[in-house]
């Protein structure tokens, strides 16, 4: 008999969720765009937990996931007229889910390093066919396109501003996270734990592993999209930049720094490092620099100092900021 | 639009060019992968400081071959350095943090890079001018130089690893680390010197590489892909397979850009490598099943 | 006189398992020692903590009046620690003359000196120097037990840790592993032998420690003990 989940965590919950609600009205645009922005990528950090924190699978592909539900999201409020907010999120999952067919059918025949050189080829595919498919795509430069109303059809119209906008964002994220939240803590779940723990032990009590793999890939992939969806929601803007591999080691970078198998961690883990990106290219100007002597420094990119911080997580904190309270967080 | 015989042989010409240095690039990483399983993912990255230590050698001396020895050199010295401080630790986890480890290592000098030399590609220097006339094309010596001089590297490290006592010694711990040590061959010293001499090669590569591109901070993504292509293909640790995977996956290149533009090319390698893990994934050109 | 090596109490575990519970042995300079006892009671382990290869959670192992527990295995051979394992682990892929010079290539060896060694070799095993060119995975069994041992002799070891020579081999070879054994006595090496084979046991060595469980229960000179000895039957059940 699982013992359930302390009033505590429901209470926290609830905090964070209502104070993520109320800050777009208080916070600067600059600030609440990358509220937005932390829940996207958070979203994204969490599909792919779903992947390595869960199931024991590094993974690459989360960048062509995220582009093609990007893409697909585009591609449905470029040919929808006027653009249909539903359709679009179709669309998206749909793109979404026909690549993860693809890498879960890889998943089952390879382990390991071969899969996680898979994916990322996988995703260096999908770049390159985006980059050079200039008349669909629109190759280099990415498509632009409005955002729908948030809309059913019939019944109401009404064009999001940026802070309903980041209300459905924010629905949509904590709506995932419970479900992902509940799957991971159902028999399902269990079992995923069990094949990132020891897959042959697995397999040798009985586990169809290969069934279990398929799903875990399906359902990352999909709320991978979900968030590529969310994001050209936000920006309007579809690129094949995001489609490069390295956006999918950047959100394995945020699992790592934030915590593997927490769910909520990654989230954080998108935060922190997307705060250090914004603090760093402020502070590492020569203004604040200069004074301190450290003036050679400017202009350095924020990755250095976080790329390095990850490193030594993965050295010394290998489960991460928030994995201490893995076992807590995952009642 | 005819293939005509004359475009064929200069793209197989161009192709053999580019897989020899690919070959280069490739063996150190399955020389890396053989001896302590680790994916290199920064194997790029050192391609890419080493052709930046050969420019600065280069703008300083004026000699082609000082730049390549100081590249492979301070490579060599560095590689070793970022192997004690963030791979030996790592060793016996698991092998996906090694992944994560070298990728976050690729970040980090990518970035440092451009922030130290800046975003504008540099260049070095042809060391041989002078082309010969191969059909209705001026094709430059270099290219065959190089090839050759890639070449030859590749065999100078054949010959260290078939005769000489260190060579012995990296292939025993390559085939069984335990009883290395058994044998009192000093392991971790061998290990350290594997990836040194890995780091050097992938440098040299990116001095060679150099004229016939610019020096800039993400020149070695392409390379890495690529090499992970190769080194799957040719088997893992299998040094023989990957020379010849190299040269297979380039020559593939080189004749699909006759039809389709040159980054579309890749494709065909990326197909290549996928078929070659569902059918043969121990690798196309490898002897035996590990 | 102080033994070549002595091994105090030395305990080891395997993840939770602790195999090891407190092993003590010793073994003169050119000694012939014994190890008996069934599987998993912990023989091999014992041989991998002298040879540097496990390292003991407690206890003291002294070799030629050094400590060796948490040294490298590498400085332990070359102290003078010749270790051949249960399932010979030849490198495959080496000839067998570059399986010799695993073992023989070392600082401070001359020309000379290697010549010489590989020539003695070559004469004892001349099975070995008929396919010195031959990859080590290539050779039989017995081959590659007879390459195993004298690759382990090119470190002109102090002491031969031989962990079940006979298991596999046909009854001629195991005659030839015993005269193996005579020849490294002769030699002024000392032997620590591992093995399933009393008979071979008792006629090969000095003394016998029989194991029991990670302990040693019963010490005795060979001399006081036969083939089918109640004691024997008790820890082995032959």
């Amino acid at each position: 008999m699982r013992p359930r989940q302390p009033v505590v965590f429901w209470i926290g919950f609830g905090l964070i969720v209502a104070l993520l609600a109320v800050a777009p009205l208080v916070l600067p645009v600059f600030w609440r765009r990358l509220l937005t922005e932390i829940l996207i990528w958070g979203l994204l950090a969490m599909s792919s937990d779903l992947l390595i924190g869960y199931t024991g699978m590094v993974s690459f592909g989360h960048s062509a996931f995220f582009g093609l539900g990007m893409y697909g999201a585009a591609a449905a409020l470029l040919s929808s007229n006027p653009p249909n907010l539903w359709l679009a999120l179709a669309a998206g999952l749909i793109a979404a889910a026909v690549v993860a067919a693809f890498v879960a059918y890889f998943s089952t025949r390879l382990r390991d390093i071969y899969f996680a050189i898979t994916t990322l080829i996988f995703s260096q595919i999908f770049y390159v066919i985006i980059f050079t498919w200039t008349s669909v795509t629109g190759g280099e430069n990415g498509i632009t396109f409005d955002r729908p109303p948030l809309a059913i059809p019939g019944l109401f119209s009404q064009p999001f501003t940026a802070t309903t906008l980041h209300w459905f964002v924010l629905a949509v994220v904590t709506g995932s996270y419970l479900i992902l939240r509940r799957i991971t803590q159902s028999p399902f779940g269990m079992v995923l734990q069990s094949i990132r723990e020891n897959e042959r032990r697995t397999r040798a009590v009985g586990y169809a592993v290969e069934r279990y793999k398929i799903v875990s890939v399906m359902l990352s992939g999909l709320f991978a999209g979900l968030a590529g969806v969310l994001y050209a929601l936000q920006n309007q803007f579809a690129a094949p930049d995001f489609v490069f591999f390295v956006v999918s080691g950047e959100t394995v970078i945020y699992n790592v720094i934030g915590g593997i198998g927490t769910l909520v961690g990654p989230l954080a883990g998108a935060g922190f490092f997307l705060l250090l990106r914004e603090g760093f290219s402020r502070l590492f100007t020569v203004k604040y620099l200069a004074p301190v002597g450290l003036g050679g420094l400017a202009g350095m990119s924020y990755l250095v100092p976080v790329g390095l911080i990850f490193i030594a997580m993965v050295i010394f904190l290998p489960q991460g900021l928030l994995g201490f309270a893995r076992r807590w967080l995952n009642r | 639009m005819g293939v005509s015989f004359a475009h064929f042989v200069i793209q197989t010409l161009n192709g053999i060019v580019s897989g020899m240095i690919l070959a280069l690039v490739a063996s150190g990483l399955t020389l890396i992968f053989g001896i302590m399983d680790v994916v290199n993912f920064a194997h790029g990255e050192f391609l890419m400081l080493g052709a930046y230590v050969g420019v600065i050698t280069l703008a300083a001396t004026g000699s082609f071959w000082l730049a390549l020895i100081a590249a492979a050199g301070v490579i060599a010295v560095f590689g070793a350095l970022v192997y004690l401080t963030t791979l030996r630790p790592l060793l016996g986890r698991d092998p996906l943090t090694t992944i994560l480890a070298t990728f976050g290592i690729s970040l980090v000098l990518q970035n440092y890079a451009l922030w130290q030399f800046g975003p504008v590609a540099r260049k070095i220097e042809e060391p041989f001018a002078g082309q010969f006339t191969l059909f209705y094309l001026d094709y430059p010596w270099y290219r065959l130089i190089i090839a050759g001089l890639a070449g030859a590297i590749i065999g100078a490290l054949w010959l260290f690893l078939k005769f000489g006592t260190y060579g012995i010694w990296i292939r025993a711990t390559t085939q069984d680390r335990v009883m290395a040590q058994a044998m009192g061959i000093p392991v971790p010293w061998v290990l350290t010197g594997v990836f040194a001499i890995g780091s050097a090669m992938a440098a040299a590569s990116g001095v060679l590489f150099a004229p016939l591109v610019g020096v800039d901070h993400a020149m070695g993504v392409d390379w890495i892909l690529r090499a992970f292509i190769v080194v799957v293909v040719g088997g893992m640790g299998n040094l023989g397979g990957s020379i010849a995977a190299a040269i297979f996956i380039s020559l593939l290149d080189a004749y699909s850009s006759l039809w389709v533009s040159p980054s579309q090319s890749i494709i065909v390698s990326f197909v290549v490598l996928i078929l070659t893990l569902l059918f043969r994934p121990t690798g196309l050109f490898a002897p035996t099943p590990k | 006189m102080e033994p070549l090596l002595a091994v105090e109490d030395i305990h080891s575990y395997y993840g939770k398992s602790h195999i090891l519970h407190g092993i003590s042995i010793e073994v003169g300079r050119g000694e012939v020692v014994g190890l008996l006892g069934r599987n998993g009671v912990g023989k091999s382990t014992t041989l991998k903590a002298i040879a540097g290869l496990v390292h003991p959670n407690a206890g003291r192992v002294l070799f030629d009046g050094q400590p060796t527990i948490g040294l490298p295995a590498h400085r332990v051979a070359r102290l003078g620690v010749g270790y051949v394992p249960e399932d010979r682990r030849i490198f495959p892929l080496l000839t067998v003359t570059e399986n010799l010079r695993t073992g023989l290539d070392r600082h401070g060896v001359s020309k000379a000196k290697k010549e010489e060694l590989l020539d003695k070799v070559y004469q004892f095993f001349p099975v070995l120097a008929e396919r010195r060119r031959q990859p080590g995975g290539t050779l039989s069994g017995g081959e590659q037990q007879m390459l195993a041992i004298a690759r382990a002799m090119m470190l002109e070891p102090k002491i031969m840790l031989l962990d079940e020579p006979t298991e596999g081999l046909m009854p001629r070879m195991v005659s030839q592993i015993s005269e193996i054994i005579d020849v490294l006595h002769r030699d002024h090496v000392a032997v620590l032998l591992v093995e399933q084979n009393v008979p071979l046991t008792l006629s090969a060595c000095q003394r016998i420690y029989i194991i029991e469980k990670g302990v040693v229960r019963h010490h005795a000179p060979a001399a006081e003990l036969r083939v089918g000895d109640p004691i024997i039957h008790q820890y082995l059940g032959v």
